[in-house]
This record gives C-alpha cells, structure tokens and sequence, in this order.
C-alpha cells in the first residue's frame, strides 16, 4: 500500500472513531499539540491513560468486591477514570463513568456493577481502537510519509 | 543582577531539590506552576503551557506546590524563597489538599498573595466557582482543558502586568457567565465546540480530511461552546 492510500485511509479510519463517539474533539486538541519537537505527544498521553485506567479499573473491580462496599471509595475512582478520559476524549468511556456515579450516589451496589462492566467494555473498544490508530500512524512514518491531520467543524 | 548570575545560582540550588522541574527564572517568559494529581492531566497542561510559551512546573499536589513556593513550615528548603510564579493553575479536586484549600493559603501568605491562582474542575458546579472566584482565584476552567483555555489566561495575565488589576474584573464576570451558559450551544462560533455535559446530543460532524503535515497549534485555537472568551475574540 502506498502512502497516499494509508494516509487516507487513517483518516476514515479517526474519522470512524468521532462518528461511533469513541473519541471526541478533545482527541484532536491533543493531537494539535503534537508536532515535530513532541512527536509522540498522544500517544505518550494515552499510554500514561491507558496505566492509569488499569490501575482504576482493577481497584474498582476489588472496591466492589467487598463484603461492605465503600461507595465513596468507588465514586472516587470513577471520578479519577472520568476525569482522564476526559481529558484524551475517550468520550464513551467518560459517559459510562458519568451513570456509573448515579448508581455510586445511589448506593446502588447491581447497577454499579454492571456500570463496572460496561466501562470496562468500552476501555477495551477504546484501546484496541488506539492501538490500531497509532499502528496505522507508525506504518506511514515508516513509509516515510507524514501522519495527516484532521479538521473537525460542526 | 544579571540574567546569567541568577542562572548559575538557580542550577546550584536545583541539584538539591529532587522532584522538580526547575528552569532558570526569565522575567520575559511567563512561569507557571501547575497543581494536579493525575497523571495524564498534568502531562497535557505541562504541554498546554509550554506551547503557548511558559515555562512550567508542574506538581502533584497541594502539599508540593507550597514546598514548591517556600511555604511549607515543615520541609522548608534552606535559604530558598521559592522561585519567582508567575500564575498558579490547580486542580480542585485532589487527595490531601484540595485545591480550594490551596487557594486560600496563598491568599493568606503576604508572600504569594499578588500570584494569580486559577482554578481546573471536571465539574461544572456554581456554588463551587463561586466561592472559588470570591475567595481570591483569577479563574475557574471546567476540564478538560484546551489550547484555547491556556491563551485566554496567558493574555489576560501579559495584559495585566501592563494595565494592573482592571483585567482581573473582567474575567470573574466571564467565568461566570461561561458557566451559566455551559450548556446551551455556540451561537456565534461556528467551529469546533465540545461537549462539556454528558447529556448533550450526539453531532454528525462534518469532517475536512487532509492530507497536509500537522498544522499548527493556532488553527484550532477557537473558542468552545463555553462561550470563554477573551475581549481580543
């Protein structure tokens, strides 16, 4: 595949991820920050995202699996995951958090559960989507062309 | 005193300090310290700030931004007065020490009163802001933070220094009215907006796909849907 084909084909592939509401425009603020002295700007932002979610993630499955559950410890998490996902426009997973809280506020020990589930199905969808983003980037670097950028308008 | 002077004393001073991010004071570039404990949020305002020209440190709380500031009582550095802050962004909810709490302590210290404080949070609360605001910040940004959040406060703090305090006004009157209207979309802007509510409805986006290298910073420096914006808009 020659660069030109892959370089567009990048481009449906991110537009793809707006259109689905995988990613929302604070993904493309980032990616406005990224330039030749900071290269690798995103993807070292989503790697310290991807750590960080983990990390929430496996402290919200043992939170819940308590015999008493500290609602306030688990809204807490949920905030911090919200919070990051925000800031490098994961926007399902930031609404996922978003119900997740209701159920927190509630004490709602099944609906936070399958908020749990839910919020861990949609890091995954976020991270393979990710993964295959900067794969396609990195193969166009490699070809020896430029990663193109977006521009969104509404 | 000279420039280089100040530099050879700073890096003297920056081998004993472990944790910080420490750059030679330069009274034409503008200083922040940045208070977050996330990870990921203190990487993109770092590299917010530092493409809009300031030389930043940042920390990862309340706590470190007072040693940070020489105001700490209990691990006070010897001899060291803190370096000169320009302006203080935190975030407001972190672990320890909010940052409301660190508001107030640098509007109580006669030291750091006069540094602008700005506030970040992820929730778009009035009461919250409002207090903030009259409890001496210069700003509230709702997260996450943009390109366009950072160029507001720096003009607005380079106007400052030139007009003194009348700016300072002027934009605890738009904080608040950017967060009354968080919710309702663009009415003059047509470019990008964002959803800062979760409950906003899903855009079918018209997408321009191009082909050219990254364009630079400034092309997507637009005002969102928060209505944020400055007098020179």
């Amino acid at each position: 595949m020659e660069v030109g084909q892959m370089q567009r084909r990048l481009l449906e592939y991110t537009k793809s991820l707006f259109m689905e509401g995988v990613l929302d425009n604070q993904f493309l603020q980032l990616q406005q920050l990224q330039d030749e002295s900071n290269p690798d700007f995103v993807a070292e932002v989503v790697s310290l995202f991807f750590a960080d979610s983990e990390r929430l993630l496996n402290d919200l499955t043992r939170a819940l699996d308590q015999p008493t559950i500290d609602f306030k410890m688990v809204d807490s998490h949920v905030h911090q995951l919200k919070g990051s996902s925000s800031s490098i426009g994961a926007e399902r997973i930031k609404n996922a958090c978003v119900a997740f809280r209701n159920f927190c506020e509630e004490q709602n020990i099944e609906g936070c559960m399958s908020c749990l589930q839910q919020v861990k199905q949609e890091y995954c969808l976020v991270k393979n989507k990710l993964e295959t983003l900067f794969r396609m980037e990195q193969q166009i670097v490699a070809a020896g062309g430029s990663i193109p950028m977006m521009e969104l308008s509404f | 005193m000279t420039t280089t002077n100040g530099v050879a004393s700073l890096r003297l001073i920056s081998d004993e300090i472990d944790g910080f991010d420490l750059s030679p004071s330069d009274t034409e570039e503008v200083h922040v310290l940045a208070v977050d404990d996330s990870f990921v949020d203190r990487k993109v305002i770092e590299r917010l700030l530092t493409i809009s020209s300031c030389k930043v440190t940042a920390v990862d709380s309340g706590r470190r931004a007072l040693q940070f500031l020489g105001l700490d009582e209990e691990q006070s550095i010897n001899g060291f007065d803190g370096l000169k802050v320009d302006l203080i962004i935190t975030d407001y909810c972190m672990p320890g020490m909010t940052g409301y709490e660190l508001l107030k302590k640098i509007k109580d210290s006669s030291a750091l009163r006069e540094i602008p404080v700005v506030i970040m949070s992820s929730e778009n609360i009035l009461a919250r802001i409002d207090r903030c605001l009259e409890d001496g910040a210069e700003d509230f940004i709702v997260k996450p933070v943009k390109l366009s959040d950072v160029k507001r406060i720096k003009d607005y703090l380079t106007r400052d220094v030139n007009l003194g305090n009348e700016g300072r006004g002027i934009n605890k009157r738009k904080a608040r009215e950017s967060c009354d209207l968080s919710s309702s979309p663009p009415s003059v802007i047509t470019s990008s907006s964002s959803p800062s509510s979760p409950s906003s409805p899903f855009r079918s986006p018209s997408i321009l796909s191009s082909s050219a290298p990254c364009s630079p910073p400034s092309t997507l420096d637009s005002p969102t849907s928060r209505l944020k914006m400055t007098i020179s808009d």
